[in-house]
């Protein structure tokens, strides 16, 4: 049979899965053995016992001097952050993007703007936002917003404009008028996009967000990160790095649950 | 009354002729299939029925008046594909219309209101075969399904004209055939005009009152630019059909009429 058309099964699977973690694990594993087997003193590659150590430190008791949990307090700082970013950018994607797909007035004005706006590298922004913004919040929710609302909208004026004319000829046959095509045929048909697209974004977002923090912050993940870097504690960085990754999938699969339960019908498109 | 008009009319994108010179009368409550070769000009002339797209010279009347410059309810329309839509579910799809509406700001209506017009979707589901159904999403229907539902959904508007094109090109026989009896009936049954696109002379034959074939008549490649299609044929079924006088829009016989 060719190998286009075998498929593992499903105990096959799972193992599959796990096969390149494990890997990943294994040579972790080695290349700290081996590293600290010719110097006890290194520091690049903790070991297990080090590694939990590190853990315990951030996760699992106060700070001594501040008395904050480091890793919690990091965590729901930068939560806050990305969350009022995605959301900021989500709204504005929604109601930029469904407009400029929907009207040719305003395609015709801030079709080409956007595309234009979803070019400009966010990060070479980054000092003109610290400098106007100040080195608060606000300047690190902006860069977030900046950096992934053009695309966001962009991905959503397509999407709009893809839904087949007769749909909307449809609606409009239907006595629909142009704020009830909005409302009850393209949101609908678009908001399952829109949250796949929110999906897809999480990583940049999370690279803006460590970006802003690694230069202006008094906590969260990044600014931990890039603090403990001086001092190569690599038993917190590892350990963080993780912990972000986790978090960011968690967020994924969370909002693809949200779209196949609140939209059933989009899974059933997809099949078709 | 919804008689169309068609008056020296010429659609053209941008140098090429599509349709050249129609004019054409269509009684009320007649049932035209309009057939012809692919690429002739049959969807462009359904589209500038339905206010889709704009004749470059000539005019089109609905009852002595001109078509309004963009689609609207006195015209339903059937597509082959998208004519449903895939977010709502069968009664969703059906309720759609009269919600739109009733409810300019919310497109959704409540309560007792809700209810008369579910009572009304079941009927019409029931009526076009889809009884069982109403939770479904489209999706989860075969293709003969879904026409039907693009049906229901369309008459619920209580349309004065409906608009078909190619409804059922992509059915199998068999399924053709019921969808046939159940089309044949809703003209009868519902005070409409109607003009069907179709490939299939039978099914053109089998429906219709009238069939007008749409044909090039010069199509060498270095005219196929400058001249468009004209009525080939116009062919009246006889013996006559004539549609149902009583309607099922009609209050029952007897009963005190609507004020
Ligand atoms: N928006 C458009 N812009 C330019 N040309 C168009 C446009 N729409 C249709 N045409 C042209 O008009 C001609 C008629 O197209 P139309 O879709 O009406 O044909 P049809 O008779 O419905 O064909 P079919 O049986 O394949 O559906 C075609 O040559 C097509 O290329
Ligand atoms: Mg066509």
């Amino acid at each position: 049979m060719r190998w286009i058309n075998r498929r593992p099964r499903r105990g096959a699977e799972m193992l599959l899965l796990c096969l390149p973690f494990a890997a990943l694990v294994a040579a972790y594993l080695i290349g700290s053995a081996i590293r600290l087997d010719a110097n006890p003193a290194d520091k690049l590659l903790p070991s297990p016992a080090q590694l939990w150590a590190g853990i315990q430190r951030i996760a699992l008791m106060p700070d001594p001097r501040t008395g904050e949990w480091l890793l919690w307090s990091d965590t729901a700082a930068s939560l806050m952050r990305l969350a009022a970013g995605l959301g900021i950018a989500t709204v504005i994607a929604l109601l930029l993007g469904m407009a400029v797909g929907l009207l040719p007035y305003l395609r015709a004005s801030l079709g080409a703007f956007v595309a234009f706006l979803s070019m400009v590298p966010p990060l070479a922004l980054l000092p003109i936002l610290f400098i106007t913004l100040g080195l608060g919040e606000a300047a690190k929710i902006c860069l977030i917003v900046i950096g992934v609302a053009p695309i966001m909208t962009r991905d959503l004026a397509l999407r709009v404009h893809e839904i087949p004319r007769e749909m909307i000829v449809k609606a409009e046959t239907l006595s629909a008028s142009t704020w009830l095509i909005a409302l009850r045929v393209v949101l609908p048909q678009v908001l399952p996009r829109l949250l796949t697209s929110l999906r897809l974004q999480l990583g940049p977002a999370f690279l803006f967000l460590i970006a802003a923090e690694a230069i202006s912050a008094d906590a969260g993940l990044g600014y931990r990160i890039f603090l403990v870097r001086r001092y190569l504690a690599m038993d917190v960085i590892f350990p963080y790095v993780a912990w972000i990754t986790l978090l960011a999938v968690l967020a994924d699969i969370a909002i693809d649950r949200l779209r196949s339960r609140v939209f059933p019908w989009s899974d059933l498109e997809r099949g078709a | 009354m919804s008689a169309i008009s068609v008056e020296n009319v010429w659609k053209e994108y941008g140098d090429q002729v599509v349709l050249e010179n129609l004019s054409l009368q269509i009684a009320d409550r007649a049932f035209v299939a309009l057939v012809g070769p692919s690429g002739c000009g049959k969807t462009t002339f359904l589209r500038m029925i339905l206010g889709q797209e704009r004749p470059t010279r000539g005019r089109i009347l609905l009852d002595g008046q001109p078509l309004p410059p963009e689609p609207g309810p006195d015209r339903g329309v059937v597509y082959q594909r998208y004519s449903v839509f895939p977010h709502l579910t069968v009664g969703g799809n059906v309720m759609l219309g009269p919600e739109l509406r009733g409810a300019r700001l919310t497109g959704r209506r409540f309560g007792a209101a809700r209810r008369r017009l579910a009572d009304e979707a079941r009927a019409m589901i029931a009526a076009v075969g889809l009884a069982g159904s109403e939770d479904k999403y489209p999706a989860q229907l075969s293709g003969g399904m879904q026409q039907r539902l693009a049906l229901a959904q369309a008459l619920m508007m209580r349309p004065r004209v409906l608009l078909l094109d190619e409804p059922f090109g992509a059915l199998d026989p068999g399924i053709r055939a019921d969808i046939h009896q159940l089309m044949k009936r809703l003209w009868n049954e519902v005070p409409m005009t109607a003009v069907m696109v179709t490939h299939d002379l039978r099914e053109a034959f089998t429906l219709a009152t009238r069939v007008i074939a749409l044909e090039r008549l010069r199509d060498r490649p270095e005219e196929r630019e400058r001249y468009g299609a004209r009525i080939t044929r116009d062919i009246s079924i006889w013996p006559p059909r004539v549609a149902g006088q009583r309607t099922s829009f009609d209050p029952p016989e007897g009963a005190e009429p609507p004020l």
